[in-house]
């Protein structure tokens, strides 16, 4: 069993927990993610590790609520315990030779940038940090992004905070303003990450994105995760969840991920029986 | 007088049409007025040829004298001093090329049903002793245990009876292995496989799921920091192939593990269950071993009305069990049998609509003896499926290999091991199962869990 010992709500959609979980704190590094199971009867949802305390033992997650099982999460307080957190899962990111790097995150994909961002400055790398939400209600992290970038770009689709468009109009400004990247590292929606993999490909800048195709075991052993990069098949639980943008098959993913569409719109319906008398737990 | 009967006693089973629709266990297991009676074909013959084939040398008369007697504890006794599984064994133990394949009634007949006997022996033991074992006096010594299926558990069950202090890591949430990730419950049920993990822990096993060795912990470090003297690792051989044919990608392929273990560990088949599994009307199964026939059963049960074993060789090819290629006919699997998968059709939206296949015709025997399938050129056709299950063999996961020093394996990334001692090339560290032989075998990976047991029990006594 694992304990939450902080929760944060970031906006209405995003939540942010921090779990007890001293082996997988002592072990974790940016770039990797946990697995967790809320009780007996749920499914294996993969989550980016946010940021870990060794000291504590603790591993925090961020994560926006889109379907049943992160719903089921969020509504998990602090002293509620889960039964599964399996982790550090995939291969840590690699900042080899990287001296300065635009990081690139679009909506809750900023709490997966968030980590890599703070790695890169902790490692005294120049990091210009450009992150993209529909409106100003839903930006998160926005002092924490501060406190880890040389400059921190905001973009909301609407203009209603900072500055209007998108993130990869803002990274086309900065390359072609003189900026010298020689990393970009984009993290958020399929479409976006395909759309700063093309922005950078003229400009022949190495672009890694961090792909989350459907998974259970995150070991390498059902090749659920599996991916084509560069035209080879690979499991982005193992291999990744980091690859090279300019190589992802993006269209073969957002197939992929379409799988269970219709039957998870069933299973929140299932489920609301589920959920109510979960609920109903929760008040006796 | 031994019974003469030609044929074993029957077993009782549910009716195809009716058990392909739940996942209740098939076969209902002999009463002991059936064991009885089956036990008195023995001959109890003088030079025991059934127990050659029996991988764990289960002492097969001596069971059965005891069964024909009624006296199923002293059966069980004389099991288990060799076999810690038998209520598995007894249930997916290829028993046609093992123990009864050696069976002089099979000469003249059918063998004496060794597998049967056993599963009744254990089932016995289990509905009517409740005894928790003793847990031993312990020796201080500490001794990890990475992976839970029947190799770690045989390995876990005699170092604990021996007075070691042993941990199980396992990398799932549920301890078990393929006997709860990958055979289904309609075969092995989990209640049978858990009472065999609950018995360890009164035996003082201590089991850790959640815990990929390899990532959060590296050997190294279990022996170094956390004080374990030996390790035996016995993670299996969970790698799935894919063909590498065009459409592999699209959505409805899946590889066995993964339909198997959304269904079998993630219940996908209990509405009480949030895994989601394709709803599927008609599917491929591509391959013919256990896991095949595994797989296409299960997507009967959960509704497919039309499944496929697809196999590119003839049924007399087939690796799966013989009771299990019977029984998935019986349900309404229909074989593809010669024939050879091209490639998967898209529908036009990315979703399998078909799988191509070339037959096949068997050439000339090749060196081996063994004739190979050959494609008969322009006899491609297509079958209609929404899904396809790529079930064509598994090898051993990298992940420990790759992070331990010191650890060779071999081209097919089996671990090397001393065959005397299942020691690995690190001193120390031993292996078994499916990690160093390949997908093979629950009594075989229980064999060498054993084997494995003795050697470190016999290295730490001289450390
Ligand atoms: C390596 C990795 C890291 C991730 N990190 C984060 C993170 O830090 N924060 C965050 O908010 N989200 C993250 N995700 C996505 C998150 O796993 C999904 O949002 C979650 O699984 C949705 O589950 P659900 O039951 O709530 O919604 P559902 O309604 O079941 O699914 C909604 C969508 O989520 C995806 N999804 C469903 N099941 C899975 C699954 N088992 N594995 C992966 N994707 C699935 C599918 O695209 C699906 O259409 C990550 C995914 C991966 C693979
Ligand atoms: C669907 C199916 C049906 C089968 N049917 C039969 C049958 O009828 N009869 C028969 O005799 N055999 C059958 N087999 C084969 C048999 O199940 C295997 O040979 C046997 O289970 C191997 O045992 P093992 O102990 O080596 O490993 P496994 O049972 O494979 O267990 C390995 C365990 O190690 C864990 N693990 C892996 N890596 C790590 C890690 N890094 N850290 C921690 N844990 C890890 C895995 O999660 C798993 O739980 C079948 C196999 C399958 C897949
Ligand atoms: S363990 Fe398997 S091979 Fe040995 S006697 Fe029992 S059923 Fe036969
Ligand atoms: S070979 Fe058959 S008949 Fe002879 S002892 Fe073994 S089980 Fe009995
Ligand atoms: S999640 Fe199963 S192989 Fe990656
Ligand atoms: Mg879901």
């Amino acid at each position: 069993m694992f304990q939450i010992v902080n929760k944060r709500e970031l906006n209405s959609a995003v939540t942010l927990l921090e779990i007890e979980a001293p082996f997988v704190a002592k072990k974790a590094q940016a770039g990797q993610f946990i697995i967790f199971r809320v009780d007996e009867f749920s499914e294996r949802v993969p989550l980016t590790i946010a940021d870990y305390n060794r000291e504590k033992g603790t591993v925090t997650i961020i994560f926006q609520k889109v379907g049943f099982s992160t719903n089921l999460l969020a509504s998990k307080e602090i002293g509620d315990t889960i039964s599964d957190f399996v982790g550090p899962l995939g291969t840590a990111t690699e900042y080899e030779g990287m001296k300065k790097v635009a990081v690139v995150g679009g909506g809750v994909g900023c709490a997966i940038a968030y980590p890599q961002a703070k790695a890169l400055h902790e490692l005294g790398v120049e990091v210009d940090v450009i992150v993209g939400f529909r409106n100003k209600d839903i930006v998160i992290l926005e002092d924490e992004m501060k406190a880890v970038s040389t400059n921190y770009y905001l973009m909301t689709d609407d203009g209603s905070k900072a500055e209007k468009g998108f993130v990869t109009d803002k990274l086309k400004a900065l390359i072609e303003g003189g900026n010298e990247y020689d990393t970009v590292i984009a993290i958020g929606p399929i479409p976006m990450m395909k759309f700063v993999s093309l922005t950078t490909k003229p400009y022949g800048i190495k672009t890694i994105v961090s792909l989350n195709p459907i998974m259970i075991d995150g070991t390498g052993m059902c090749g659920g995760c599996r991916v084509t990069v560069g035209g080879e098949i690979k499991f982005a639980c193992v291999d990744g969840p980091d690859f090279d943008g300019h190589l992802v098959d993006f269209d073969e993913l957002i197939n992929r991920n379409s799988i269970y569409k219709e039957r998870e719109g069933e299973i929140s319906k299932d489920h609301v029986c589920r959920m109510d008398k979960l609920a109903k737990d929760l008040i006796q | 007088m031994a019974n003469m009967s030609l044929e074993k006693i029957k077993m009782p089973e549910q009716a195809p049409n009716i058990r392909n629709k739940n996942f209740e266990e098939v076969a209902l297991g002999y009463t002991a007025e059936m064991a009885m009676e089956e036990a008195t074909r023995c001959l109890n013959c003088k030079h025991k040829p059934c127990i050659e084939g029996c991988p764990v040398n289960v002492r097969i008369p001596e069971f059965i004298a005891e069964v024909a007697k009624g006296d199923f504890m002293a059966a069980y006794k004389i099991i288990t001093s060799t076999n810690a599984l038998p209520a598995v064994c007894g249930r997916v133990c290829p028993q046609e090329s093992q123990c009864e394949a050696k069976c002089v009634r099979g000469i003249k007949g059918e063998a004496v049903a060794i597998g049967r006997l056993e599963r009744f022996v254990a089932d016995w033991y289990m509905a009517n002793c409740n005894e928790t074992p003793e847990k031993p006096e312990t020796n201080g010594k500490k001794v990890a245990v990475v992976g839970s299926g029947p190799s770690s558990l045989a390995c876990a069950g005699d170092l604990a009876k021996a007075g070691y202090e042993v941990t199980v890591f396992e990398a799932f949430h549920k301890a078990g292995g393929v006997l709860v990730y990958g055979i289904p419950e309609f075969r092995l049920p989990k209640g049978i496989v858990q009472k065999e993990i609950d018995t360890l822990a009164a035996l003082g096993v201590k089991f850790m799921t959640n815990m990929v060795i390899g990532k959060v912990l590296s050997i190294d470090e279990i022996i170094e920091d956390m004080g374990f003297e030996a390790v035996f690792i016995g993670t299996g051989a969970g790698l799935p192939t894919f063909m590498s044919i065009p459409g592999e990608a699209l959505v409805g392929v899946y590889s066995a593990n993964e339909y198997l273990t959304r269904i079998n560990l993630m219940k996908a088949y209990l509405s009480e269950y949030d895994t989601p599994i394709r709803n599927s009307k008609a599917v491929a199964v591509v391959g013919g071993g256990n896991v095949a026939m595994d797989a296409a059963r299960c997507a009967k049960r959960l509704g497919a009305e039309n499944v496929y074993i697809v196999y590119r060789r003839s049924e007399a090819e087939m690796p799966a069990r013989l009771e299990e290629v019977h029984h998935a006919k019986e349900e309404g699997i229909e074989f593809h049998l010669l024939r050879n998968p091209v490639q998967i059709l898209n529908n036009g939206s990315g979703q399998v609509c078909g799988i191509e296949c070339l037959k096949m015709e068997l050439g000339e025997p090749d060196a081996s003896g063994r004739r190979s399938p050959v494609p008969i050129e322009g006899s491609n056709y297509v079958i209609d499926v929404d899904t396809v299950v790529m079930s064509i063999g598994t090898s051993p996961n990298p992940l420990i290999r790759s992070t331990t020093k010191g650890l060779e394996s071999n081209r097919r990334g089996c671990l090397v091991v001393n065959e005397e001692t299942n020691q690995t090339t690190r001193e120390g560290v031993y292996a078994g199962g499916d990690a160093v032989t390949g997908a093979a075998t629950v009594i075989l990976a229980m064999g060498a869990g054993k084997k494995a047991a003795a050697a470190i029990d016999e290295y730490l006594k001289n450390k």
